[in-house]
């Protein structure tokens, strides 16, 4: 059946212009223009690659997207995940007609509604109702629709206390709430989201959450959605993309995008030297050769595995105290722990190549993304080597009951609750 | 077996690289137009709170503006008002000219002023010049209230003044000139996605565009030959219709209205069209 598919993408590719936009355009376009009037292809499309970050190109002109087509039925929720930078972001902006691909088409059935960010044409002079109206008129709605929905909205953000103060005054999170929950009543066939639920408290990630779930269950709308939360890919979505450089790597279902995301290499938590030892991370006394984060148990690292991590190193200082200090920290820099692994003790190092494996126990750190520097010292106090952000991974989320949202705090502990109750 | 064509499939919409060039999308426009009076309502909240005056802005702006003029061009410099008293010669200028140089200058930078806003939400980005060209229009009728009640003190004082039948083409004049600057305006709003630097030529421009018009000066006060210079700007012929109608010196003919008019149409659609090609890809290029 061909008639329940809402949305159809066909090779859509977009090229974008590296570096200064604006200078020496008008040559590049009067190029082009001469290119097109003898009918002959971009000049400038014709050479584009595809979008690694980490090979620097010397072409001004770079495939943000590339060759992407997939088919979404009418019902279903797609998730979306990849690294930063692997192209998500520009995919939902070209479905939400932010933005136009640059070959291509996509097909669609159906209003679109999109939620790139939250709160989009609030304006703080205005309040909270006035802005209610204003930001349910730029997703789409009328002034009708509005009404009706106006009493549920209002009671979904919890701010009804506030609604007749300018959002200048609100907090953070109230002003966040009340922009989600325009959003949450919209009325489309299909609603595009982007990691909107990393923001607001715990509780009312999970009501975002269950909102999301309501909306495409009961109401059958079809979903797509980005989000670095596997936990919430897994319980929400039917089906899962993952996209790296620009291209789609994997389709299938849910489970096994979030599968593929983390057994891929897709974080890079692995790093391993080949080639001459001169030219590893380091300096002359100290070489890097190899550093991974693997799970302790079961194939992905998450909240319930545990960590194991293993580094190799070459050392050429004869007869110190050698050590090396791994410092965790968390995406935002909050540091999580800075422990050092003796090597030797008695000036007794050797010229050679070390091997340090450590661990980290299951149900210790919280779901998130975190990185990894490592500092090698000399009798614990004088700096030999130091690399920053050597090595970033990802713990998995794991569903508390039937809360999929990610639990604030660093620590994720198993806590042994005793409950008991008197009537 | 599968015969399935594009039209059986029933596609509401196809996202692709290109516009269509006729592809006006009026009746998008008409659907969002709740959106529309919401960023009409927005403009007024949003600029008159929090200051002590409010609304009287309204009033002094062309007020001030006006006095500047009298001192400036009409007792320094000495230019001529046609006969006409000087208060209500220069505010008949500042009121018509100010409209259209208000929304010229606002729909000009819509792209940039909204560049935010428009790289994460889709609507008709044609919502925000008609919201800017109707907001303004209230604010010309503020305007006009005060230049009219200027004028009716001067039709009970003496006999300088000789308003006629004319008068009501006023709600074309406005029509007319709301269009012309909304026309403009997308086409530069347009062009600033890419050239950044017409932001800076702009308000040079609309100044210089005003010296242009005849609003510190009649048209009848220029020689003969190089009036058609003047007249060639399609906003001589509103400037100067509103002052024949209402004052009763100024030059009027059907002719240059109706090039006024036609000028208009052809600016408007050359306008929408260009803009339309450019919000779809702007993101990019700002």
């Amino acid at each position: 059946m061909s008639s329940d598919i809402v949305i159809r993408a066909e090779g859509i590719g977009k090229l974008y212009k590296l570096g200064e936009i604006g200078t020496g355009t008008i040559s590049h376009d009067l190029n082009r223009w001469w290119a097109k009037v003898r009918g002959k292809e971009d000049p400038f499309a014709k050479v584009g690659q595809s979008n690694d970050h980490t090979v620097k190109s010397n072409n001004d002109y770079v495939w943000a997207l590339k060759d992407i087509s997939f088919e979404v039925k009418q019902g279903e929720v797609l998730g979306i995940i990849g690294r930063n930078g692997a192209g998500k972001s520009t995919l939902l902006k070209i479905l939400s007609k932010v933005t136009t691909p640059t070959i291509g088409n996509v097909k669609i059935k159906g209003r679109i509604a999109s939620l790139l960010e939250v709160g989009t044409g609030f304006h703080q002079e205005l309040t909270g109702r006035e802005n209610i109206f204003l930001n349910g008129a730029i997703l789409g709605m009328s002034k009708a629709e509005i009404k009706s929905k106006f009493d549920e909205i209002v009671d979904f953000s919890g701010v009804e206390r506030y609604i007749d103060t300018p959002v200048k005054r609100y907090s953070s999170g109230m002003y966040v709430r009340l922009a989600f929950a325009v959003a949450a009543f919209l009325e489309p066939e299909i609603l595009i989201i982007d990691e909107v639920l990393a923001v607001g408290d715990a509780e009312f990630q999970k009501k975002c959450l269950g909102r999301m779930k309501d909306v495409s269950e009961n109401d059958g709308k079809t979903v797509l959605f980005v989000s670095h939360n596997m936990a919430a890919v897994k319980q929400l979505c039917t089906l899962g993309m993952v996209m790296r450089n620009g291209g789609l790597v994997f389709e299938g279902d849910a489970q096994g995008a979030v599968n593929y995301y983390q057994t891929s290499h897709e974080t890079n938590s692995y790093f391993e030297h080949i080639g001459e030892l001169q030219y590893a991370p380091g300096n002359d006394t100290i070489r890097i050769l190899k550093f991974e984060v693997l799970p302790l148990q079961g194939e992905m690292i998450s909240v319930s595995s545990g960590i194991q991590f293993e580094l190799q190193f070459f050392n050429k200082k004869k007869g110190i105290n050698l050590d090396a200090t791994f410092e965790l920290r968390t995406a935002d820099e909050i540091p999580v722990f800075h422990h050092g692994a003796l090597i030797s003790t008695n000036n007794d190092s050797i010229e050679g190549v070390y091997t340090v494996k450590g661990k980290v126990p299951a149900f210790i750190l919280n779901a998130g993304t975190y990185k990894f520097k490592l500092v090698f010292g000399e009798n614990q106090r004088h700096v030999l080597c130091l690399a920053d952000d050597f090595i970033q991974f990802e713990i998995l989320n794991e569903a508390l009951g039937s809360n999929a949202s990610i639990l604030p705090g660093i620590l994720r502990l198993d806590i042994p609750y005793q409950i008991s109750v008197k009537d | 077996m599968s015969h399935k064509t594009e039209q059986e499939e029933n596609w509401t919409e196809i996202i692709g690289p290109k516009a269509k060039l006729l592809d006006l999308r009026l009746n998008e426009l008409w659907r969002y137009r709740d959106l529309v009076l919401m960023f009409v309502r927005r403009d007024f909240v949003a600029n008159y709170k929090q200051t002590i005056l409010g609304p009287i802005w309204f009033f002094l702006q062309p007020l001030l503006t006006t006095v500047t003029y009298i001192f400036i061009f009409g007792r320094m410099a000495g230019l001529s008002t046609d006969g006409l008293p000087m208060l209500l010669f220069y505010l008949a200028g500042v009121t018509i000219w100010n409209y259209f140089s208000e929304t010229l200058n606002k729909t000009a930078t819509v792209f940039k002023d909204n560049a935010q806003m428009f790289g994460k939400v889709y609507f008709p980005r044609l919502t925000m010049p008609f919201s800017i060209v109707l907001s303004n229009l209230v604010r010309f009728a503020i305007q006009i209230l005060l230049f009219i009640i200027v004028w009716i003190w001067y039709l009970f004082q003496n006999d300088t003044i000789h308003p006629n039948y004319l008068m009501v083409l006023t709600p074309v004049l406005v029509l007319i000139m709301g269009l012309l600057a909304l026309g403009l305006g997308m086409i530069i709003s347009a062009m600033t996605t890419k050239y950044k630097d017409l932001i800076f030529l702009l308000t040079f421009g609309i100044q210089l565009l005003m010296f242009a018009t005849p609003v510190i000066y009649p048209l009848s006060s220029l020689p003969e030959q190089y009036q058609w210079i003047i007249l060639a700007n399609p906003m001589t012929a509103i400037v100067e219709t509103f002052r024949y109608a209402f004052l009763g010196s100024g030059t009027f003919s059907w002719m240059y209205l109706g090039y006024s008019a036609v000028f208009t149409v052809v600016i408007l659609l050359l306008g929408t069209i260009i803009f339309n090609r450019v919000e779809k890809s702007f993101t990019d290029t700002v």
